[in-house]
């Protein structure tokens, strides 16, 4: 995906669409607002912060290379912006947990990875 | 109006050897045989597909394989959901009056065609490509993270999920084609080995060589016949990133569309072919369907109501946590063992009512599914 560089292309941000046409937020880019069909919704930067939506601890890898992570925990976060993304985070994270975005390595790339906020 | 004419199911489990047309090819004469049908008299096709043979005309290929040189024929995809998916066209082509016999066919060697990383590598494909697959996630973990959140929003506990896989295996040990049937307990399924929680082994189906097939016709074959009332469709999302509101998922959405066709309700149901890819899956589409309450299908089982001799017979073949899942025919053996049920030839798995029944399936992550009612005929 062409555009604002993010984590799929090893940047250290969450970048999401928005549509200027009805407000829709989405997190897989594209040339169009799936929401509406109105074309080129804009790049935005994410705050990085946002509420566990779910989490599932990973401990049967499907490639040696994840494998060698040992167990990873694979969460759907609610960003601040109105979109849901997947991400790796804590395996502790709850369901409702506020969290906020790190960075960490991944079988040679760089992938979000979401810690609980300080209250 | 359609009749499903004939059923052909191989046992699941390792077929060594075995190639995907070999299973298919095994399957689809035990289904012609059963409809008192020879080859000639096939004159539609529809396959699913393989992982371990990908093939751009998988049905072609099937077609010249087995011999038939049909009017119609090719594949379907739509993940677990293909089966009902396929015996949903092939109900609409012989309405249409396209084809008399439409063969539905599907086969795998899909656990000893290829190494256990190679299925679950491929089936994880399901992903998306640049924003899911780059954290490692796999089939088990999609759906883990579907039951994290189904059991915190419904108070569902692990032990719930336990009992469907302990109901399957209870009803796969009397189906003698199963691949796995000493019985388990709840016990059993906590104990077993985390895959992607809070889903273990034992909430997981296995990976299965296997094939099945039926006709689908526009007149019965014989006397007892099996007819089509109504089908319907619902696809909502592809992936778990994008996965609706509970509230507003796939299966309720074809349900109320597939009741609307056939004027059947949910309380006419004495048996239920119910997709079972996991326990959560079993779990939640028990009560997308309305065949429990949210939270309280768990709370079902245990009361014994989709026992064999229950309100709604469930699975009695054992679905695919304990029968086994080989691709496409996975789901298809729910609807080879609903049709034995309602013209009354499953053995010493005999239900005592199985006049209407529920076939559903889903494919993906509860993305696509295919709702179907199914009505005994004299």
């Amino acid at each position: 995906m062409s555009g604002m560089p993010d984590w799929t292309t090893g940047a250290q941000t969450i970048v999401y669409q928005s549509c200027a046409a009805c407000g829709a937020a989405q997190y897989f880019r594209r040339r169009f607002c799936a929401a509406c069909g109105v074309p080129d919704p804009q790049d935005q930067c994410a705050s990085g912060g946002g509420v566990v939506f779910a989490a599932s601890l990973v401990v049967r890898a499907a490639t040696p290379e994840a494998r060698a992570h040992g167990p990873y925990s694979v969460v759907l976060i609610d960003a601040d912006e109105g979109f849901r993304m997947m991400a790796h985070g804590d395996s502790e994270l709850k369901i409702g947990d506020r969290v906020r975005a790190q960075y960490r390595r991944f079988t040679g790339r760089l992938v979000p990875y979401f810690t609980r906020t300080p209250q | 109006m359609s009749f499903i004419t004939g059923v052909g199911l191989t046992s699941f489990g390792r077929h060594e050897g075995s190639s995907t047309l070999d299973l298919m090819s095994r399957a689809a004469e035990l289904a012609l045989a059963d409809a008192g049908l020879k080859r000639h008299d096939i004159d539609g096709v529809l396959c699913g597909y393989s992982t371990v043979q990908p093939h751009i005309m998988l049905a072609t290929v099937f077609a010249e394989h087995f011999g038939i040189r049909p009017t119609y024929a090719h594949a379907v995809q739509v993940g677990g959901a293909t089966g009902l998916a396929m015996t949903m066209l092939a109900h609409i082509i012989v309405q249409a009056g396209l084809a008399k016999h439409v063969l539905v066919v599907s086969g795998e060697n899909r656990l000893t065609g290829q190494s256990r990383d190679a299925a679950i590598l491929a089936l994880a494909q399901v992903g998306h490509p640049d924003y899911e697959m780059p954290l490692g996630p796999t089939i088990p973990a999609y759906y883990g993270l579907v039951a994290s959140r189904y059991m915190h929003q419904y108070s569902v506990t692990e032990e719930d999920l336990a009992e469907f896989a302990v109901l399957m295996r209870d009803h796969a040990a009397d189906h003698p084609g199963a691949q796995f049937r000493d019985r388990i307990t709840v016990a059993d399924v906590m104990a077993s080995k985390p895959v992607a929680l809070p889903l273990k082994l034992l909430d997981c189906c296995p990976v299965s060589d296997g094939g099945a097939a039926f006709v689908i016709s526009r007149e019965p074959t014989s006397e007892a016949g099996v007819r089509i009332r109504g089908c319907a469709q619902a696809h909502t999302h592809q992936y778990v990133t994008t996965l609706p509101d509970f509230e507003q998922m796939g299966a309720a959405i074809s349900l109320r569309r597939a009741a609307e066709q056939s004027g059947i309700a949910i309380g006419d149901v004495r048996y239920a072919g119910i997709y079972d890819s996991f326990t959560i899956t079993l779990a939640m589409l028990l009560e997308e369907l309305g065949l429990a309450g949210r939270g309280e299908a768990a709370a079902r089982v245990r009361s014994g109501y989709f026992n064999r001799d229950g309100v709604v017979s469930l699975n009695t073949h054992g679905g695919l946590l304990s029968y086994g899942h080989c691709g496409v025919g996975g789901a298809m053996a729910h609807l080879v063992e609903t049709q034995l049920q309602m013209t009354g030839r499953a053995d010493n798995r005999q239900v005592k009512d199985a006049s209407i029944a529920l076939l559903h399936g889903d494919g993906g992550v509860l993305s696509s599914h295919v709702s179907m009612f199914l009505e005994r005929v004299r």
